[in-house]
């Protein structure tokens, strides 16, 4: 049942094959059994997810179901769901719980899917191992000694390890894509201002974009369909019409022309898993693509860039964390200076703490021109780079990150390491476009990601380019062992 | 040493917009705590910033009225620092590209001369909220009711060398905005508050002294007082071979003192940088022009209007054109009496002096300008005197009916019958002999002095109503 897709599921539902509060309690179960061997979840649902469902059965039965009614799925606890904790990951909101909905849960309620819980991440999606969570860390499902990735590595670790059928999730620098290359599940980052950001708990508010993660293209296009809408409180969502995201999924591939960087196939790229990108790249010549060779000359000044754009603005982002209103406040502060240092020092970690210094630095009097202005600058280029490439490609391939998972704490002590895990993924949140990792292969038992970045506003594109590479191959139907070893599974032994 | 002193102030007035200037939350002052503040005042996490185009709005009218550049790409910045009452740790507001750039303020001073301060530029921010530290045991209490209520904050160039000319300038932006409407311009409530950058400097020194910024003005009145008691302080500084420290100093009312508040050396840094949630805001050529076409007449055209067609003098004009209700209450009087002058006297000076006594405003007036107007009629055509105006005037302020009501029932009409007076001048000329003679053996340049004596004789019988004029005619006649 959990390796249902989607469109699985719902006709399941609408046959009457099974109700919704069965596969609820069905993905529930599962949670109970396995989660605590990963951790994937940081606030588990059931009772308000059982109502839910219940709601839903009866919305099936009276022949009202949208595509998601009834379908369970996992909120990354980063979006602010009302009545729910919502802690983004950090002790600074571990007893926060929103008075309002995010529009993206909101969106969801109004879909008529079923929330299951809430799932870990690197505190306030500051990191890419998700080892940064006050709640410690999520296991990847195929490896339990290694990094899910992050920051949505509950999300990633929970569709992986087949906990929820599908998950929200965020990518500020390939928060969405390098989980899902880690985890072996298809994950897209969505063009900046498509998913509105209202309630989405900010870290750097020109970059973040909420997005789906699902087992498939197919899986996604749905989860997106419900999540994307302009929304007039976002200042920053963009009033473009929403496509019908699976109505194109399966165009043919023949004439797309497929952008290759050549530097994104440089320096510090795992040769195997090179191979396997290409491997993929030939399969999508198989699928009547033609491959260019493209240049983004700027890319190698992405990681830099990002890293004075994203903690200068997060520096700010998370100033309102001050112990006045809300969130962590220090015992017995002895005056107003006391309990801000405090309450910030004892609430956020310290991979929070380093970007908010990155981010002070580089905005102060005498440095806001070398690092903050020149930033811009190069951003501006990076995006360039971009729109002179789409001349001549309809969509862009290549590794979604320059190796698999890695083993928990083998970059926790050098920060820059840990942030090269986003290279190739970071240029495409800085330029402001659509990105997607889908798995195109395995090493030594661990997923491979392929990253395919469009146009603006094109993830019809990327979903159909996505959705034919899975028809012709089934690197996305791998499930971890783990997801099948269940006291159901073991049954026959006991 | 004779010493120059250098002003410019800085402004802030608060916008009469319904709503906040990022969140839909009611601007209604006067509530509970807390009450009209929402997710995005509290700043809760994942709430996010829309402005609200009417704010922008009243923003561009004022930049239309000082004639300024409107910058029809201006663009929101966050201000970090943490305070309380300051929700998110940074204020948005704009620094770089604020909405209205360089204008001028033509302001008129008491001499007749009028003088052009020019203003840097205004920008659009939010306001904060209220830190309480009464009733809460030791503890502070935050009331976020006043946080993200919209703001112009109004900067002007040094260009003021005198108290005087600082209220003029502060009394004209007080007109601008209460003729546009965008704002009570209440400085008591603090719709309007004033920081006065002061320094000084040797007469005919071109270089600017240090300056210090005043705070906690909040009224005309102290506006002079704070910067005369600062100006004191930084010349006997200087004299005693000290130096002007850069820093803010608060004006205390009570002592009639300045005091340090922080010096600009350990100020925050505060870390300017553009807001990304907010896109720039963008202008079309199309709305600026119909806000154009749209602006009321202002106080400046109001003034060369009253001096052109009213005949009033610059002065007089920019006293009446201060707020739209004194210009318009005096436009009625002056119609509806048809002496102008009469009437631009009447209301700069009795009517003015009463509504100060009682702390009225004109709105609060309880004569009308008709009836005012009425009166003034009277005195023009001869009814009444102008002695036994103040009369009516005192009446009709309390309320005891219009002009000609009054006259008609305390029967103070005029005497202009020329025999009733002479019947009066005979008996005053008759009780007092000793004077007639007098005034009669007395030098001829000295006579018109001793002729007031008999005038106010005769009025005094007439209990005032007599005609003044008349009155002389028949006693130089007679003597």
């Amino acid at each position: 049942m959990h390796n249902l897709s989607v469109a699985q599921i719902s006709q399941g539902l609408s046959k009457g094959e099974f109700s919704s509060v069965e596969i609820t309690q069905h993905f529930l179960d599962r949670i109970h059994q396995l989660d605590s061997s990963i951790n994937a979840y940081i606030t588990k649902l059931d009772e308000s997810a059982l109502a839910a469902a219940q709601q839903a059965d009866k919305q099936i039965a009276a022949g009202q179901a949208n595509p998601l009614t009834g379908i369970p799925f996992a909120h990354k606890d980063i979006f602010c769901a009302q009545g729910v904790k919502t802690t983004c990951g950090s002790r600074m909101l571990e007893n926060f719980i929103s008075p309002y909905d995010a529009t993206v849960v909101a969106n969801l309620k109004q879909a008529g899917a079923i929330c299951l819980g809430k799932t870990n991440m690197d505190e306030f999606a500051m990191g890419s191992s998700t080892e940064t969570s006050y709640f410690g860390k999520t296991m990847n499902p195929w490896d339990l000694e290694t990094v899910p990735g992050g920051s949505s590595g509950g999300s990633a670790a929970a569709v992986a390890a087949r906990l929820a059928p599908i998950a929200t999730a965020t990518d500020t620098g390939g928060s969405i894509r390098q989980p899902a290359s880690l985890c072996g599940i298809t994950g897209l980052k969505p063009t900046y201002g498509r998913v509105s950001r209202w309630g989405m708990i900010a870290f750097a508010s020109s970059m973040d974009q909420a997005g789906p993660m699902g087992k498939s293209a197919e899986d996604c296009a749905l989860l997106l369909q419900a999540m994307a809408s302009f929304d007039s409180k976002d200042s920053t969502s963009i009033d473009h019409l929403v496509p019908d995201y699976s109505a194109n999924l399966n165009a043919p591939l023949e004439g797309l022309r497929v952008g290759v960087p050549k530097e994104f196939f440089e320096q510090g790229l795992d040769p195997q898993i090179a191979a396997q990108v290409h491997n993929a790249l030939a399969e999508y010549e198989k699928l009547g693509a033609t491959l260019i060779d493209i240049e983004l000359p700027n890319s190698k000044l992405a990681v830099p860039t990002y890293y004075v754009l994203a903690p200068a603005e997060a520096s700010a982002n998370l100033s309102r964390f001050d112990g006045v209103r809300y969130g962590h406040r220090c015992e017995n502060p002895s005056d107003l200076m006391d309990m801000y240092c405090r309450s910030r020092e004892e609430g956020f970690g310290e991979e929070v703490k380093r970007r908010i210094m990155i981010g002070t630095y580089v905005l102060s009097a005498g440095y806001y021109d070398a690092y903050f202005r020149k930033a811009q600058q190069v951003r501006r280029l990076i995006k360039n780079d971009f729109d002179r490439a789409f001349e001549k490609v309809d969509i862009i391939a290549s590794p979604t990150c320059p190796s698999t998972a890695f083993k928990f704490g083998a970059k926790t002590d050098n920060p820059v390491e840990m942030y090269l895990e986003d290279i190739y993924t970071i240029s495409v949140n800085l330029a402001g476009l659509p990105g997607m990792s889908l798995p195109c292969g395995q090493i030594d038992g661990m997923p491979v990601g392929l990253q395919l970045i469009g146009k603006h506003f094109d993830e019809s594109l990327i979903l159909n380019a996505a959705h034919m590479f899975q028809q012709a191959t089934d690197w996305h139907t791998l499930a971890p062992a783990f997801a099948d070893n269940t006291s159901e599974a073991n049954g026959g032994a006991s | 040493m004779s010493w120059e002193t250098v002003i410019g102030l800085e402004i802030h007035v608060q916008l009469k917009t319904k709503s906040k200037i990022f969140s839909g939350s009611a601007v209604d002052f006067g509530q509970d705590p807390n009450t009209n503040a929402s997710a995005i005042d509290l700043a809760m996490p994942g709430t996010l910033p829309v402005v609200n185009a009417e704010a922008m709005r009243m923003a561009t009218r004022f930049g239309l009225a000082i004639d300024a550049t409107i910058n029809q790409k201006s663009v929101f910045e966050r201000k970090n620092y943490f305070y309380p009452d300051l929700p998110k740790g940074y204020q948005t507001t704009q620094l770089a590209e604020p909405i209205v750039g360089p204008g001028i303020v033509t302001i008129q001073l008491e001499n007749g001369t009028s003088k052009d301060v020019r203003i840097h530029h205004a920008h659009l921010e939010e306001d904060a909220g209220k830190s309480l530290h009464e009733d809460f045991h030791g503890m502070s209490g935050i009331d976020l009711n006043r946080a993200g209520t919209p703001l112009i904050e109004i900067v002007s160039e040094p260009d003021m060398r005198t108290p005087e000319e600082a209220i003029a300038f502060l009394r004209q932006i007080h007109a601008i905005i209460t003729y546009l409407d965008i704002s009570d311009g209440e400085m008591s409530q603090g719709s309007m508050r004033c920081d006065a950058n002061v320094s000084v400097r040797p007469m005919g020194q071109e270089e600017l002294g240090t300056r210090t910024e005043l705070k906690n003005i909040n009224s005309f009145r102290f506006v002079e007082r704070a910067i005369n008691v600062e100006v004191e302080r930084q010349i006997d500084l200087i004299e005693d071979g000290g130096k002007v420290v850069q820093e803010t100093r608060l004006y205390d009312a009570d002592k009639n003192e300045t005091r340090s508040m922080r010096s600009k050396e350990v100020a925050n840094d505060y870390r300017y940088f553009p807001c990304p949630d907010l896109l720039p805001v963008v202008l079309s050529d199309e709305f600026v022009q119909a806000e154009r076409e749209s602006l009321p007449e202002l106080p400046v055209a109001k003034q060369a209007r009253f001096v052109n067609e009213h005949g009033l003098s610059a002065y007089d004009a920019s006293i009446l054109t201060q707020n739209r209700e004194t210009a318009d209450y005096f436009e009625t009087a002056a119609k509806t009496c048809g002496d102008s002058k009469l009437a631009a006297n009447w209301v700069t000076v009795e009517l003015a002096a009463l509504l100060n006594k009682n702390d009225l405003g004109i709105s609060d007036c309880p004569i009308s300008a008709e009836n005012l107007g009425q009166m003034i009629q009277r005195i023009k055509d001869g009814s009444i005197s102008g002695k036994i105006a103040k009369t009516v005037f005192e009446a009709m302020w309390n309320g005891e009916g219009s002009a000609n009501e009054i006259i008609e029932a305390k029967g103070l009409k005029q005497v202009s019958d020329s025999g009733a007076i002479e019947a009066m001048v005979d008996e005053v000329l008759a009780a007092n002999s000793q004077q007639v003679d007098n005034y009669r053996n007395a030098a001829p340049d000295k006579q018109p002095k001793m002729l007031g004596f008999f005038v106010g004789q005769v009025m005094k019988i007439s209990k005032g109503q007599a005609n003044p004029g008349e009155v002389n005619r028949i006693l130089k006649e007679k003597l």
